[in-house]
């Protein structure tokens, strides 16, 4: 088949569902719906394959023109390239095992159907958003992924308890994407402005030995653009939706906020390297934003008692992780742990629902425990994810966080410094978490305990393709030290199938501190692994109550305050100005003034009104009283004249 | 321009009586509240019009105001013709021909 077609057929397909699911899934029965929207989704994936395999260089798909406007021109186009193809790879691939996970998840719920159609939607929008060659397609489906993202949020609007809470989430998630779609949206007009153009291509070459754009204009532009990434992929100051968007049902988490969507702000930068590149001191913002994010969001997560929420600080501060790697410029290595964290984040989101379904709705890690013999195979592969995002050797997150460890080292020590906490961190709340709700007793109650049970097949199946994507994920990009030939894979397929990547070198550090570097990391993360065997496991500590906390633990548990601040600083003098807006401006001054102002019209017209006799001869009169004072001027303006 | 010397010094006796005709006919029309009377007045101040334009066309010698009082006059015809059957569609309505009567569009 050819590339085109086959490309069209890969965005077309989830639209196909979509389509299908809204309009008659009502009708439907579950198991078609749910079958349909997976199918769909998989055999993107599948034609994802087939382009991956026969990949070479960079195509550009046109499918129509959209805006044809004097110098203007924008296209409905498509690119295909290394990037744009790996994107599509996660999005589909993690997509359908998420779908399968979800037929088994929702299938109590009412809203079946539209759940299923709003997924095939964002399935839709993230493939546009990944795979359109300008900025504009990109624009369509950033928003597209934002409008699903809040449609599934709250997408348990009218749940009888929480139902105010999900909605006020999804509004949060909405209105914190808002802000940085402006940042997006800006951007795209000065770079409109500048070159005239939106593809990417274009620009990137018109950039080429072009050293006079350099400063100000690529500075804004580039700001502008981490502005929309700092919204999308949940970064200081607009990361506090993420925690919030958990309101969702899990498999959403899984989905949109930890495996695809949260990480479009970092397929925008990459995206946009031949920009960034011009642009050291955005580059700065990046890693310091980046880094503060990592360590910030880690803290939260230490004091969570919500599975989700420990999962979604952990989110945070992984796409944090992502941010400092595009701070030093490592493209590549940002996008190797792009790849991983949507291994092992989706798995640990998906285990989590999975315990979630099996406890019947309880998400809180104090009424859990002891859940390894109920669930073992949930257990099995969550125990993977946990040491997968905690560095343990050899599984896909220690390759992809040493990678950036090390750039971390090269370019700064101190920074290095400061993610070695973070990591430290993350270790630690990942396997408290795991200890948690795996060992020691059971403490929901024996009614809760003896109805757990483990999940069915249809969610089973991909939590275990997924722990065999965490153990091995970190194949895709093996350090240079071992692996002569099968090394840095993913470095080289990257580089020389993306625009712009092959000008940009990560920095490679020699031999011993290589391996100095990964034994530090391991000696870490099995040293948090043991204490907190030993702490949760053996000694059996318990998370505390919200009232027994003190110092650190409280401002951890209480997410530092930042919402509250927020909501100090920017949402309250909001809600007062509209207040004064509302009762001042608007009834003292615009109604009362319309008023006023109708009120004199009336008036002066029934004054007038008099005028309007009705009589004929009154007319006349004035008529001919008109005409005399005409002659009389003129003939006055004639005497004078002579 | 030359003045031609067929009304000499005449000319201002015809710019009178035009002139008073037109002021009779104006202060009839404004003060009757026959209609046939006002439609009369109209016809006078038009054709005090009328004097006035054939009196200059003479002194000073140029026709084209004389073919265009023929004009004037058509159109007065016609005028007067619409205006007399205006005036017996109003006389069937009210049964009367007083001006002041017909004030109803006021309101």
């Amino acid at each position: 088949m050819a590339k085109d077609l086959t490309l069209l057929l890969i965005i077309a397909l989830p639209l196909l569902g979509f389509a299908i699911n809204g309009l008659f899934g009502k009708k439907l029965p579950k198991t078609i719906v749910g079958g349909i929207a997976t199918a769909v989704v998989f055999v993107s994936f599948l034609l994802a394959t087939t382009l991956f395999s026969g990949l070479h260089g960079t195509q550009i798909v046109k499918l129509f023109n959209i805006i044809n406007f004097d110098q203007l021109q924008i296209n409905a186009s498509f690119q295909i390239d290394a990037l744009s193809i790996w994107m599509t790879l996660i999005i589909t691939g993690i997509g359908s095992l998420i779908h399968l996970f979800s037929m088994g998840y929702m299938s109590h719920d009412e809203g079946y159907h539209k759940f299923f159609t709003y997924l095939n939607l964002f399935i839709f929008s993230m493939l546009l958003l990944v795979l359109g060659s300008n900025y504009f397609v990109l624009f369509f489906g950033w928003e597209g992924v934002g409008m699903c993202s809040y449609l599934l949020i709250s997408f348990h609007y009218n749940d009888a308890q929480k139902g105010l809470a999900n909605s006020l989430a999804g509004r949060k998630a909405f209105i914190m994407n808002r802000i940085g779609d402006v940042g997006l949206l800006l951007a795209l007009f000065m770079i409109l402005g500048q070159f005239n153009t939106l593809e990417f291509l274009s620009i990137g070459k018109a950039l080429q030995g072009d050293t006079t754009l350099q400063g100000g204009a690529m500075f804004f532009i580039t700001f502008c653009l981490f502005i929309a990434a700092t919204g999308k992929s949940a970064q200081i100051p607009l990361f506090t939706w993420l925690p919030d968007a958990m309101a969702g049902p899990t498999p959403v988490s899984a989905l949109i906020h930890a495996a695809t969507m949260v990480t479009a702000g970092i397929y925008l930068t990459v995206r946009s390297n031949f920009l960034f590149e011009l642009a050291p001191f955005t580059k700065d913002i990046i890693l310091y934003v980046g880094l503060a994010t990592t360590l910030v969001a880690a803290f939260m997560a230490l004091r969570q008692n919500d599975i989700k929420k420990v999962l979604a600080y952990s989110t945070v501060s992984q796409l944090g992780l992502m941010f400092v790697a595009l701070g030093f410029g490592a493209y590549t290595v940002a996008l190797f742990h792009v790849t991983t964290h949507a291994f092992f984040k989706a798995l640990l989101f998906l285990g989590s629902g999975s315990v979630i379904h099996g406890m019947h709705e309880e998400q809180d890690i104090r009424k859990m425990g002891g859940l390894a013999k109920l669930m073992p195979l949930t257990h099995l592969t969550f125990l993977i994810g946990t040491m997968a995002i905690s560095g343990i050797p050899f599984l896909s997150g220690f390759f992809s966080k040493d990678e950036i460890m090390a750039q971390a080292l090269h370019h700064n020590p101190a920074v290095y410094a400061i993610l070695v906490l973070a990591v430290t961190m993350t270790a630690i709340y990942m396997f408290r978490l795991y200890f948690l709700t795996f060992h020691g007793a059971f403490r929901g109650g024996d009614t809760l305990k003896s109805k757990v049970h483990e999940s069915g097949l249809s969610m089973t199946l991909p939590l275990i393709v997924l722990a065999v994507l965490s153990v091995f994920g970190g194949l895709l990009n093996l350090p240079g030290l071992f692996f002569k030939n099968a090394a840095h894979w993913f470095d080289h397929y990257l580089s020389h199938g993306t625009f712009g990547l092959s000008e940009v070198h990560n920095a490679h550090l020699d031999f011993s501190t290589s391996i100095g570097l990964m034994l530090f990391a391991s000696i870490i993360a099995v040293g948090v692994m043991i204490w907190a065997y030993l702490n949760y496991a053996k000694k059996g500590a318990l998370a505390k109550e919200d009232a027994a906390l003190n110092g650190w633990e409280r401002l951890s548990a209480q997410k530092l305050y930042i919402d509250e601040i927020y909501n100090t600083v920017f949402v309250k003098p909001l809600l007062a100005l509209s207040d004064f807006v509302g009762k001042v401006v608007d009834v003292q001054l615009l109604r009362n003034g319309v008023y006023a102002l109708a009120d004199g019209i009336l008036n002066t017209a029934n004054l007038t009104r008099k005028w309007q006799t009705g009589f004929l001869s009154s007319y006349l009169f004035w008529m001919v009283f008109g005409l005399i004072i005409f002659v009389a001027y003129y003939l006055l303006k004639l005497s004078v004249w002579h | 321009m030359q003045a031609a010397s067929s009304i000499g010094t005449s000319l201002d006796f015809y710019l009178f009586v035009s002139f008073a005709l037109f002021t009779i006919g104006a202060i009839g029309a404004m003060t009757r509240k026959n209609m046939i009377v006002l439609l009369m007045c109209i016809e006078l101040m038009l054709n005090a019009v009328n004097l006035m334009l054939v009196t200059f066309s003479t002194y000073y010698g140029n026709g084209d105001a004389q073919i265009f009082v023929f004009f004037t006059m058509v159109v007065a015809a016609a005028e007067a013709t619409v205006g007399l059957s205006i005036i017996i569609m109003a006389y069937r309505n009210l049964k009367s021909i007083d001006i002041d009567m017909y004030n109803q569009l006021k309101n």
